[in-house]
């Protein structure tokens, strides 16, 4: 390439940077008209030579509530973790309905966008109150000018007050969420994954530590969830599993080793071997 | 939010604080200009360009606590946007020396002269303008923190490492405005100054007006930071303390309000800078020493982090122990100083406010 090439090559305004390159206008909700919310398509990531993810493939329709389960290191949370940004895969495609390509956003653009996380551990900030904790959550613009002088109106009190409802916090708005149980802390969680009305949940181990009663009811805030928007659940717990969902993917090293309704999968032999160790 | 409630948020400290503030703005002047010198309740002159240097460090804590103590970015570099403003406002103050320096030249500060230089540096130009110097104060250390906060926290750095970026800022800088071909008067800085906005810096009334300049622009410092933790935004910048990839996973820009901040906390202690240094009389590399940024963590951590008027209690007890100490015994302030920071660390994590809420039973 001669000089002048170059120099023009370098200086192409829509390809200098991929700032300047970024469309105006995102779509601002997912597009789910094929009745798909997430495509996952040969995902692969590895971690010092270890496949975390193999060439994962996966798709989950609009509205459905999905279980994933699997044995430790197959590979559950570092899907979560390419989905929200958090990891970028070495090969594949990752697209949120038909138009977001999750591999060219980070993650608050894909929570913006809305896919909302429950992590493993539960993540809630504790030295703000149960009620702060909401109102972060919050659906809505997230700059900092808007931030600096945002106010709640009527509308957005009723909601978090809704949300406080709906997990059962009502009573502690304005204890710090540090010194809530460690399930009430899991309940927060949840809730502020409601507060930003996200179209795809990823919740990751929901009832770990929960009591039965909690359990069940954790139980049916998911099924309830389902329909209007999609939810993940990654858990281990086989008899909440069985309660909630219709169909389940069992990961195995990275990949998909059967998928199906949960009566399906338990009388797969495949699965039997690798997960129940028969 | 209303005047009042912005007045009231910082609890009972913050309401003592100000309560300060006012009584400094009436006592310090009427003690000084209202008193004949030889009246028992004078307060000496020195007295009162001391508590406005105090006051103006007091400022430069609570910038240095508005990110430290709410954001948990640890800078061990503010002293380098202190100085930076310090260094603004010094420029405007050897414009105004003009032919009473001591080669008489209209255009050009004495050492320029004492150099062969021939004429003024193209970055010496409008600082003769004292709103030139003023936006000065505020652009110098805002577009180095822009900078330097952009690429820092889009990278992610954070932690320990972003605090030794800091130090290598600060020390860099310290060498660099050493070199006499910087134009900034080399390792004797920019002294010698004569008056400001045409008063007299010897005059007793300028040195008032300066120490109330001081006051007025630590209160309103103080409430800008109230209003800021106050808002969503500092509910923000306190979540991005606790935990910075939830924060990030709700869809918050972490880098942008990390930054946002970083580059506020640095106008403050530009503020601080150039109100330091017509008190102090001369600005100089030595400002940007790595060891006085370390310096000024220690007085936010001994008067008690995330709380705004415990630093600049901090910034008052410390200081107030320095001057006494490098009078009393020279050899063993900084002994002093690092058993302080130790002792604190482990016995008053919350500092001295800590320790007085502690005391109340409540908080304060």
């Amino acid at each position: 390439m001669n000089l002048r090439e170059t120099v023009h090559e370098m200086t192409r305004r829509d390809k200098v940077f991929d700032f300047v390159n970024r469309p105006t206008e995102r779509p601002s909700r997912v597009d789910i008209s094929h009745n798909t919310i997430l495509y996952l398509e040969d995902i692969t990531v590895s971690f010092d030579g270890f496949r975390a993810l193999d060439a994962l493939t996966l798709y989950i329709d609009a509205g459905e509530l999905r279980c994933i389960i699997g044995p430790n290191g197959a590979g559950k949370t570092t899907m979560m973790d390419v989905i929200t940004g958090k990891t970028r895969p070495e090969a594949g495609q990752a697209w949120f309905g038909q138009t977001f390509n999750l591999l060219r956003m980070d993650e608050p653009e894909i929570a913006q966008a809305g896919i909302g996380r429950k992590f493993q551990k539960p993540t809630v900030f504790t030295e703000h109150t149960v009620f702060e904790n909401l109102e972060l959550s919050l659906a809505g613009p997230r700059g900092v000018w808007h931030t600096l002088f945002a106010r709640l109106d009527g509308a957005q009190r009723d909601r978090i007050a809704e949300v406080m409802e709906i997990i059962g916090l009502q009573d502690h708005a304005l204890q710090r969420a540090g010194s809530l149980s460690h399930g009430q802390k899991q309940w927060l969680e949840i809730g502020m994954l409601l507060m930003q009305e996200p179209q795809l949940l990823l919740v990751d181990e929901p009832v770990a530590g929960m009591t039965p009663q909690e359990t069940e009811r954790t139980a049916e805030l998911l099924t309830s969830l389902a329909g209007k928007r999609s939810v993940v659940v990654v858990e281990h717990d086989m008899a909440f599993v069985r309660s909630i969902s219709r169909t389940v993917t069992v990961l195995h090293e990275g990949r998909v080793l059967a998928e199906g309704s949960i009566d399906a999968v338990q009388n797969d032999s495949e699965v039997r071997r690798v997960y129940l160790g028969e | 939010m209303t005047p009042r409630s912005l007045l009231m948020r910082g609890g009972r400290g913050g309401a003592i604080f100000l309560a300060v503030m006012a009584l400094l703005a009436v006592v310090v002047p009427v003690l000084n200009l209202g008193l004949a010198p030889d009246a028992a309740l004078h307060l000496p002159d020195y007295w009162v360009t001391l508590l406005g240097k105090y006051l103006s460090y007091a400022l430069l804590a609570i910038a240095i606590d508005l990110i430290w103590g709410y954001c948990g970015i640890l800078s061990l570099g503010h002293t380098a946007f202190f100085a930076l403003g310090g260094y603004a406002m010094g420029m405007y103050l050897m414009r105004q020396i003009g032919t009473r320096g001591m080669y008489g030249n209209a255009e050009l500060p004495d050492f320029m002269v004492f150099l062969n230089w021939e004429a003024l540096p193209w970055y010496w130009w409008g600082f003769d303008q004292f709103w030139f110097a003023m936006l000065m104060v505020l652009l110098a250390p805002g577009v180095l923190a822009f900078a330097f906060g952009w690429l820092a926290f889009r990278s992610r750095v954070g932690g320990v490492y972003l605090s030794i970026i800091t130090q290598a800022l600060t020390y860099a800088l310290m060498l660099a405005f050493f070199r006499n071909e910087m134009g900034f008067g080399g390792n004797n800085g920019l002294t010698d100054f004569k008056d400001i906005l045409g008063y007299s810096l010897q005059s007793q009334h300028t040195r008032v007006g300066l120490f109330l300049a001081t006051v007025v622009a630590l209160t309103l410092g103080y409430l800008a930071c109230r209003y800021i933790t106050g808002s969503r935004f500092g509910r923000i910048i306190e979540a991005i303390r606790d935990a910075e990839s939830r924060t990030r996973f709700i869809g918050y820009r972490v880098e942008y309000y990390k930054l946002a901040l970083f580059t506020f906390s640095a106008m403050l202690a530009g503020i601080a800078g150039a109100l330091y240094v017509p008190q102090v009389g001369i600005i100089n590399p030595g400002e940007f020493s790595p060891i006085n940024s370390i310096e000024a963590v220690v007085w936010v951590a001994v008067g008690g982090r995330g709380t705004l008027y415990g630093a600049a209690l901090g910034a008052g007890i410390v200081n107030y122990a320095k001057t006494w100490f490098t009078t009393a015994f020279p050899e063993i302030w900084l002994y002093a100083l690092g058993a302080l920071f130790v002792a604190v660390t482990l016995a008053l994590p919350r500092g001295v406010v800590g320790l007085l809420a502690r005391r109340k039973g409540g908080t304060a």
